[in-house]
C-alpha cells in the first residue's frame, strides 16, 4: 500500500501522547468540562429509563437486521440510487476510494472542494490526496475548519476541534485568516468562519458529504447537522459526492425516525439536530438549485473483515454519535490525539484495528480499563467491553491459521504467555497454590524494593509473612 | 473481479444469522401518544422556542400584517418570496402596499449566485407539515421553493398551518407514505442555523439563517 497507512500514528506512541494531555492541566480541564457537559446534556434527554432501554433495544434490532441482509441492501441501494440519478462507485481502499473521488474532480477540473463533516473522509486522508493532485480540499463545519487552520485532526468525532480554547482559536484565525483581529468573543468568531466559509461555498466546484443513514428502499442519503454546513456542501456546488462506509445502511425509511432520536439525543443531548438533510438526487429539470450530478462512493477498508465473524460484525452497528467517548474516563483524560487513529476512544479501539491491522494497534484495546460504560451508554448496544476482550485475545494469543484478523498475534509473546500459563497452572492447582504461597510468605524477604513503574508512586509489593491461612491455623 | 464484486463476495461468504424485522410500529404504539392539535401546537412551539426560533401565533387573516410588522421590526427591506404559490402570492400583494421590495427565486441559482449569497437579508416559505416531539418543521423544496431558499438568507420566516403537526416523525412519514413519494430534498428544520465548536459555547447563525421565524397559523381565537 502507499503511504496512507504511516501518516496514522501507530499505537506505539500512545503512551507518550497520552502522558502529554494528562500533564497538561488546561487540557485535562478542557476535555473533562466538555465530557461532563455532554453527558448532563444526555442525561436530561432520557428522563424514562425505561423508554432509553427499549428504545436502544429497537436500535439495536434495527442495526443488526440490517447488517444480516447487508449484501443485498448494498445491491438494492445501489439500484434505488442509480434510479434517482446517483452514480454509485465501490471502493475497497482508502486508496481506491481517494482516487474514484480525484477522478470526478478532474473530470470538472476542480479547483475547490468544500467539505460537510465527514469521519469517512479523515479515515482516507482525503485532505491530502487533494493537496498532492493539486485540489484545495476546504473543511466548512466549524470545528473541522479550525482543526484544518491549525494543521491538526479532529480529537473527537463530533466535537472535532475540544482540545483548543477560545483564546487558541482567536490567535489561529487573527494570525491564519486575512484582514483578522484578535477577539476571542465567540460569536464573533463564527461569524469570521461564515464569512470566509460562504465566499467558498459561492464558488466552490465540488461538495464534499459523509452519509449517516443511507436508505436502500428509497435510496435516500440523510445528513445531521446543526450548522447547515452540510446542507450548502450537498446544494451549493454544481457537483456533490458522498462518501460512506458500507455498513450506514438501512433499508426501509422508516428505520430512520428511531436510529435519528437515538443519535442526537446520545451525541449531544437534543432532541433533534437543527438540520436532517435527505437527499435523493440532483437537481432535476424544472428545479433551480441543487446539484447537477451526485455520486455516492462505498467504503470497505476493513469493514468486510469485522463482518465476517458474528460476534465481531456487532462493531459496524455504530452509528457514531460518540457518547462512548464522552462516557470514556480513559478519553476523558488523554484526548483523542493520543489515540493516533482517526476515530478515538471506545469506538476507535474496536474499529480501527480492523482498518489499520493489529499491528498497527495491538495495544490499543488494552488502554480500558474495562469499567463498562462505553458498553452502558451505546445508542445501539454495542457490546463494546467484551469487544475489547475479544481484540486483546486476537492481538496476544499464538498466531494461528485462518485468524480472524489482520495482524492476530502481532502481539505475541512466547515469555508473557508461559508467565501467564504458568500462573494459571498454580491458581487452578490447591496443592501447587498451597505450595507458592508457602514459600512466597516464607522468602518473602527476597521481594525486590524496586518494582518498576509500581514503585515509582507506591511502596512495594510484598508477601505477607502469614498466609490467611496461617493466621486462621493460628486461631483456632 | 471489480472492487464491488469482491466487496459483495466477502459480505456473502460470512455464516450469517437471520435476525427479526424490527417492530417499530408497536414501539411507537406504546411509547409516542396522538394528542390534540393543541396539545401538538404546545409540544411544538415549546420545542423549537427552546431551540431559539421566534413564534407567532397568526391565522389566515392576520398573517401577512403580521409579516410586515417582523420585517418592519428587524429593518429588512428585502424579501425573497414564491410568487406562484398561494402564500407567496399574498406575501407580494401586501409588500407592495408596504414598500419592501420582494424578489422571486424566478431563474436558476446560477443565474444569480452572487445575489442570492450576498444580497437576500431574508426568505418567507410555506412548510410541509410539522413535527410536535422536537419542534421541527418539514420542507420539501422544489421549483417554487428551491433548496437554498431556506438556507441562504440570514433570516428565514416559514408559514405553518397548525393542522399540519404531526405527533412524530415516524407518524408523519408513515401517514404521508412518504417511502414512495420522497422529492430529490426533504428537509428537516428545527431552528436557526448553530454550533457548540468553540469551547462548546453555543453561537447562532453559523452557516444557515441566524434568525427562524415561524408564522404558526392556526383558526381564528
Amino acid at each position: 500500500m502507499s503511504d496512507h497507512a504511516l501518516s496514522f500514528m501507530p499505537s506505539e506512541g500512545f503512551r507518550a501522547r497520552s502522558k502529554e494531555v494528562v500533564e497538561n492541566p488546561f487540557l485535562r480541564k478542557s476535555f473533562r468540562g466538555a465530557m461532563d457537559f455532554l453527558i448532563n446534556k444526555r442525561v436530561t434527554q432520557f428522563p424514562s429509563a425505561e423508554e432509553l432501554e427499549t428504545l436502544r433495544t429497537l436500535g439495536e434490532q434495527i442495526r443488526q437486521y440490517n447488517l444480516a441482509n447487508l449484501p443485498s441492501l448494498l445491491v438494492q441501494l445501489e439500484d434505488s440510487l442509480t434510479r434517482n440519478g446517483i452514480k454509485v462507485h465501490w471502493a475497497e481502499t482508502p486508496d481506491e476510494a481517494n482516487a474514484i473521488i480525484l477522478g470526478i474532480c478532474q473530470a470538472h477540473s476542480a479547483k475547490l472542494m468544500v467539505k460537510g463533516k465527514s469521519m469517512v473522509s479523515e479515515e482516507i486522508e482525503l485532505n491530502h490526496a487533494c493537496e498532492a493532485a493539486g485540489i484545495e480540499a476546504m473543511e466548512s463545519d466549524m470545528g473541522e475548519y479550525i482543526v484544518q487552520l491549525a494543521g491538526e485532526k479532529p480529537s473527537h468525532i463530533i466535537m472535532p476541534a475540544i482540545h483548543k480554547t477560545k483564546e487558541e482559536i482567536a490567535t489561529l484565525f487573527h494570525e491564519k485568516v486575512e484582514g483578522v483581529d484578535y477577539t476571542d468573543n465567540v460569536d464573533e468568531l463564527i461569524q469570521i468562519g461564515r464569512r470566509v466559509l460562504r465566499e467558498k461555498f459561492l464558488v466552490a466546484d465540488i461538495g464534499l458529504s459523509g452519509v449517516n443513514f443511507a436508505v436502500a428502499e428509497t435510496g435516500t442519503l440523510c445528513l445531521v447537522e446543526n450548522e447547515g454546513n452540510g446542507r450548502l456542501s450537498t446544494t451549493a456546488p454544481p457537483v456533490h459526492i458522498a462518501i460512506t462506509g458500507i455498513e450506514k445502511i438501512v433499508e426501509k425509511l422508516d428505520h430512520v425516525p428511531p436510529l435519528l432520536s437515538l443519535l442526537t439525543r446520545s451525541a449531544t443531548g437534543q432532541n433533534i439536530s437543527t438540520y436532517f438533510n435527505m437527499i435523493s438526487g440532483p437537481r432535476k429539470a424544472d428545479e433551480k438549485d441543487g446539484p447537477t450530478e451526485m455520486h455516492l462512493v462505498l467504503l470497505d477498508n476493513g469493514r468486510t473483515q469485522a463482518y465476517a465473524d458474528e460476534e465481531l460484525r456487532k462493531t459496524l452497528q455504530c452509528i457514531r454519535c460518540g457518547a462512548c467517548m464522552n462516557h470514556c474516563p480513559v478519553y476523558t483524560r488523554v484526548g483523542g490525539h493520543a489515540y493516533g487513529t482517526t476515530y478515538p476512544g471506545p469506538i476507535g479501539k474496536i474499529i480501527s484495528p480492523h482498518m489499520l491491522g493489529l499491528e498497527a494497534t495491538k495495544t490499543m484495546a488494552t488502554a480500558s480499563t474495562l469499567c463498562g460504560a462505553c458498553g452502558e451508554v451505546c445508542p445501539v448496544k454495542i457490546p463494546i467491553p467484551e469487544l475489547l476482550m475479544r481484540l486483546r485475545e486476537e492481538s496476544f494469543s499464538e498466531p494461528h491459521a485462518n485468524p480472524a484478523m489482520r495482524g492476530q498475534g502481532a502481539g505475541y509473546s512466547r515469555l508473557i504467555t508461559m508467565v501467564w500459563q504458568g500462573w494459571a497452572l498454580v491458581y487452578r492447582s490447591p496443592m501447587l497454590y498451597g505450595t507458592y504461597s508457602w514459600l512466597a510468605s516464607r522468602f518473602n524477604w527476597l521481594t525486590p524494593s524496586n518494582q518498576g513503574p509500581w514503585t515509582t508512586v507506591r511502596v512495594p509489593l510484598k508477601p505477607a509473612p502469614k498466609r490467611l491461612r496461617d493466621l486462621l491455623k493460628d486461631k483456632s | 473481479m471489480s472492487s464491488r464484486d469482491r466487496i459483495l463476495a466477502k459480505l456473502n461468504a460470512a455464516p450469517v444469522l437471520p435476525k427479526a424485522v424490527p417492530d417499530i410500529a408497536s414501539w411507537y404504539a406504546t411509547h409516542r401518544f396522538e394528542e390534540t392539535t393543541a396539545e401538538k401546537v404546545a409540544r411544538f412551539r415549546g420545542c423549537i422556542e427552546f431551540a431559539h426560533a421566534e413564534v407567532y401565533a397568526v391565522t389566515q387573516a392576520t398573517w401577512p400584517q403580521k409579516l410586515c410588522e417582523v420585517l418592519n421590526t428587524k429593518q429588512i427591506e428585502k424579501l425573497l418570496v414564491a410568487p406562484a404559490t398561494p402564500h407567496g402570492q399574498r406575501a407580494t400583494e401586501v409588500l407592495t402596499e408596504t414598500g419592501i421590495t420582494f424578489r422571486a427565486y424566478d431563474q436558476s441559482i446560477e443565474a444569480w449566485r452572487e445575489e442570492m449569497f450576498h444580497d437576500v437579508p431574508a426568505s418567507l416559505t410555506g412548510a410541509r407539515g410539522a413535527i410536535a416531539e422536537t419542534g421541527t418543521l418539514v420542507l420539501w423544496p422544489d421549483a417554487d421553493e428551491p433548496r437554498l431558499m431556506s438556507l441562504l438568507p440570514p433570516v428565514h420566516i416559514v408559514l405553518i398551518d397548525v393542522n399540519t403537526i404531526h405527533n412524530t416523525f415516524y407518524e408523519m412519514m408513515q401517514s404521508e407514505g412518504w417511502s414512495g413519494s420522497l422529492p430529490t430534498n426533504a428537509l428537516l428544520i428545527s431552528g436557526p442555523s448553530k454550533t457548540a465548536d468553540i469551547q462548546v459555547t453555543l453561537a447562532y447563525g453559523a452557516h444557515g439563517p441566524k434568525e427562524l421565524i415561524v408564522l404558526l397559523m392556526g383558526e381564528a381565537s
